[in-house]
């Protein structure tokens, strides 16, 4: 009690791979909620996380950078509630697999401004109606989310773009102009999608894409963009 | 007391009693879907909370509550139809929706689906919250229930019904969140299981998920198939029929009943009370015999094919106690398609009898192999009075604009005996009047056996028959006849006769009885005071006293357990697997 986010995370833990950038931690398991960098000071303790809108719940900390899509994550979390619901009031039951439902949507790419609204209205019904604790707090990671990470969301949505590069749907892998044409990327695709004669420029074939990222892990020449 | 406000309104209640209790008190009606209450001779208590629809705001309270199991505490305050709740609400029919098949136009359980109604009341005429609906294979395996899981809304009230009320213990939640559904263990069909078919989960059942299988085509095809179609009803259809046609539940429409079934195309209409009749004949004499001896006591009645499948998947053990006699609707399928089609000379092949029963179990028992003692089928199509109510408005006849009219004889003439088979204790009654008269060889006046009648679960009583006391018990619905065998088991009951239906409160209440949403008390009552008035206004109100029954004897069967009665009207058990 009383240690910061901060010192858990980055002295105790000793901070994120690869330095990648914080994003995001969420307290208290899967129905706890997301705290953003600048709340990282916060002294861990039942009162000022539930301030936070998280709560201390299981005591675990999951921590997200900025290779994180938080519009996955809370998909993620909600797909263990679906797991563990026991399915029998309606709410937790149907109300769980429709909000998974729509953040699927979103992450496909098909969400609209209204798919928000709709996530936040069933949510805090579902909060409101539901039998035992666990429906009570499944929805919590979609409004945490919603509510620190608008911006991913309205990303996903009208940009069709997932800033993180997580979301598959929206993703698309081209080949540039730092192409030599050494063929390592096209005889490592699984789906044999990449085509270009030696020492050419070689290009991706969008229909056939798994969006994999093999070509770009391979390419010693950076020439592989994920946009 | 109790003191709390409901929309600001002050209401006084029990202790113990809840928050939708309270609002019914101010006419307030809190809509409710999974919650089941009923009390008296069908006694049945659901109260799972799981579909929250009932939910209301509480002062104090984080969330919504469930009205119909919260108790009412001191100085509650409560409202019922704020925004929030309102919105609750509809967001929870609109997923249990999201999540149903809404074939409304062709659902069986149209016009009698709590869903459709609150659906229809709450406005929903668009679903918002639309997705993945759930897979469920639709179980059609057995002769008389369907299960449609898809329309299932895990209300968990059959479950109730199943395992509480009648203890016999097939259905339960499986599967887990949006996978969970009601169904036997592993989900194996309903045919493989230890189901008695009494039908308890279909008039409990706000959906259409449990429903019986539909005969009424098959019907329409059999009466217009150049056969001879004949039919019988028994005794609980009359007095059940003309709820279906808005009539006042008790009204006796036995002779608009038999007019219709003509009007319909039916060669002959018969009554199983005439059957009844002749079970009385035979059980009667198996008793007395029993009696006389010693052995087997007590005798159980067997007119019940759903507590029969009872025993013989859970008290195999006991076997050898019930009645050998079939029951009154196989006893009238044999005698018509030996004795009667014999009289007409019709061959039995060309002869249909069809069935109208307030219950879902005969629809399985005329289907058990070993009854066709006539080589053919003896019971050839059952219908349920729900079905008979559907096959009437479906040939546009105007029920209540009908003239009465009579049975046909000579199997519609019988007795105020067979008719109060219809409700608990009315087997009982009508096999101790004969009984009476047989054991004494007098034609006795004293023949209103009122200890044996009413809606209790289990009834004792001790009469005379003769010199003899006659220690009697009833019991009606399968969890009571569980106490009362489990009590023979251990060597602990001193009865010589017992009477049992799987039902709650007898045929009167049978699972092919028109739908009251599960609440039966007032119904189950009227339903039954129908009955004794009939017996009451019935010339003859001694079974081995009905002309038909003597000429069927003196013709045909010899004595009553007699070599031609052991073929044609009695039967054996099977043993059977208890899953």
């Amino acid at each position: 009690m009383g240690t910061t986010l901060r010192q858990i995370i980055f002295t105790v833990g000793g901070g994120i791979m690869n330095d990648r950038k914080f994003k995001a931690v969420q307290t208290g398991g899967p129905s706890g909620g997301c705290i953003k960098f600048d709340q990282i000071d916060t002294e861990i303790d039942y009162e000022s996380l539930k301030r936070l809108g998280s709560m201390m719940g299981s005591g675990g900390m999951i921590v997200m950078d900025e290779d994180d899509c938080m519009v996955n994550v809370a998909k993620f979390f909600l797909e263990f509630t679906l797991d563990e619901s026991c399915g029998k009031c309606t709410p937790c039951r149907i109300g769980n697999k429709r909000l998974f439902e729509m953040l699927t949507r979103i992450c496909d790419g098909r969400g609209t401004m209204q798919t928000i609204q709709d996530l936040k209205d069933l949510s805090y019904t579902i909060k409101d109606t539901a039998l035992c604790g666990l429906g009570q707090t499944s929805p919590n990671p979609v409004l945490s989310t919603i509510a620190q990470f608008e911006n991913e969301y309205l990303g996903h949505i009208k940009d069709k773009r997932c800033e993180a590069g997580v979301c598959k749907s929206l993703l698309k892998f081209e080949i540039n102009e730092k192409c030599v044409g050494c063929t390592l990327c096209a005889r490592n695709c699984p789906a044999s999608c990449i085509t270009g004669s030696v020492k050419q420029r070689h290009s991706i074939d969008q229909n056939k894409c798994l969006k994999c990222g093999v070509c770009m892990e391979v390419c010693k020449f950076h020439a592989v963009e994920r946009k | 007391m109790i003191n709390l406000t409901i929309n600001k309104l002050p209401v006084q209640v029990n202790e113990g009693e809840t928050v939708l209790e309270a609002a019914h008190k101010l006419g307030i009606d809190i809509p409710t879907l999974c919650h089941l209450k009923s009390t008296g001779g069908c006694h049945i208590e659901s109260k799972t909370g799981s579909c929250r629809v009932c939910v209301v705001e509480i002062d104090g309270r984080p969330n919504l509550a469930p009205s119909c199991c919260t108790p009412a505490t001191e100085g509650m305050k409560v409202i019922t139809s704020s925004l929030r709740v309102i919105n609750a609400r509809r967001t929870m029919l609109d997923l249990l929706l999201s999540d149903h098949p809404k074939d409304c136009l062709t659902c069986e359980k149209s016009g009698d689906c709590k869903l459709q109604d609150l659906a229809s009341t709450f406005g929903l005429h668009r679903i918002k919250y639309k997705g993945e609906m759930s897979k469920h294979e639709i179980d059609v395996s057995s002769e008389a229930i369907v299960r449609d899981p898809n329309k299932c809304i895990m209300c968990r009230r059959c479950e109730v019904a199943c395992n509480e009320i009648q203890t016999v213990g097939v259905l339960s939640g499986i599967g887990r969140g949006f996978n969970a559904v009601v169904g036997p263990a592993d989900l194996r069909p309903l045919s493989e299981t230890k189901c008695t078919y009494c039908g308890r989960c279909v008039a409990a059942c706000p959906t259409g998920a449990l429903t019986e299988v539909d005969h009424t085509y098959k019907t329409w095809n059999a009466i217009n198939s150049g056969k001879t179609v004949v039919v019988q009803t028994a005794p609980a259809v009359r007095v059940a029929l003309g709820e279906a046609f808005g009539m006042e539940p008790g009204s006796i429409t036995t002779g608009k009943m038999v007019t219709a079934l003509r009007m319909m195309g039916f060669a002959k209409v018969f009554d199983t009370d005439f059957s009844a009749d002749l079970t009385i004949m035979e059980e009667t004499t198996e008793f007395i015999e029993r009696l006389k001896s010693g052995k087997n006591l007590p005798i159980l009645t067997s007119c019940c094919p759903g507590w029969v499948k009872f025993f013989e998947h859970q008290f195999k053990d006991l076997m050898h106690i019930p009645s050998t006699c079939k029951s009154p609707q196989q006893m009238f399928g044999a005698i018509a398609k030996t004795y009667y089609a014999k009289k007409i000379g019709v061959k039995p092949e060309d002869m249909i009898v069809v069935s109208v029963m307030p219950c879902l179990a005969k629809k399985y028992e005329a289907a058990r192999e070993e009854f066709n003692a006539s080589g053919n089928r003896d019971v050839d199509i059952v219908i349920t009075t729900r079905e008979l109510a559907a096959m009437i408005k479906e040939a546009g006849i105007a029920f209540d604009h009908l003239p009465e009219s009579q049975y046909d004889d000579p199997l519609g003439e019988s007795t105020g005996a067979g008719v109060i088979f219809g409700a608990t204790g009315g087997v009982l009654e009508a096999a101790l009047r004969t009984a009476a008269d047989w054991v004494t060889g007098k034609d006795l006046k004293e023949i209103d056996f009122t200890a044996v009648r009413g809606l209790d679960g289990i009834k004792e009583a001790t009469v005379k028959v003769g010199d003899v006391e006659v220690n009697a018990a009833i019991a009606s619905g399968l969890g009571n006849a569980r106490q009362l065998l489990e009590k023979i088991r251990r060597g602990e009951a001193k009865y010589h006769i017992i009477e049992i239906m799987a039902c709650p409160g007898g045929c009167l209440n049978g699972g092919g009885q028109p739908y009251s949403d599960g609440k039966c008390e007032d119904i189950l009552t009227k339903r039954m005071q129908a009955i004794y008035k009939d017996d009451k206004n019935s010339k003859i109100r001694k079974s081995h006293l009905n002309p038909s029954i003597q000429k069927l004897y003196a013709e045909f069967l010899g004595k009553p357990c007699g070599e031609m009665s052991h073929k044609l009207l009695h039967t054996h058990y099977h043993g059977r697997e208890n899953v």
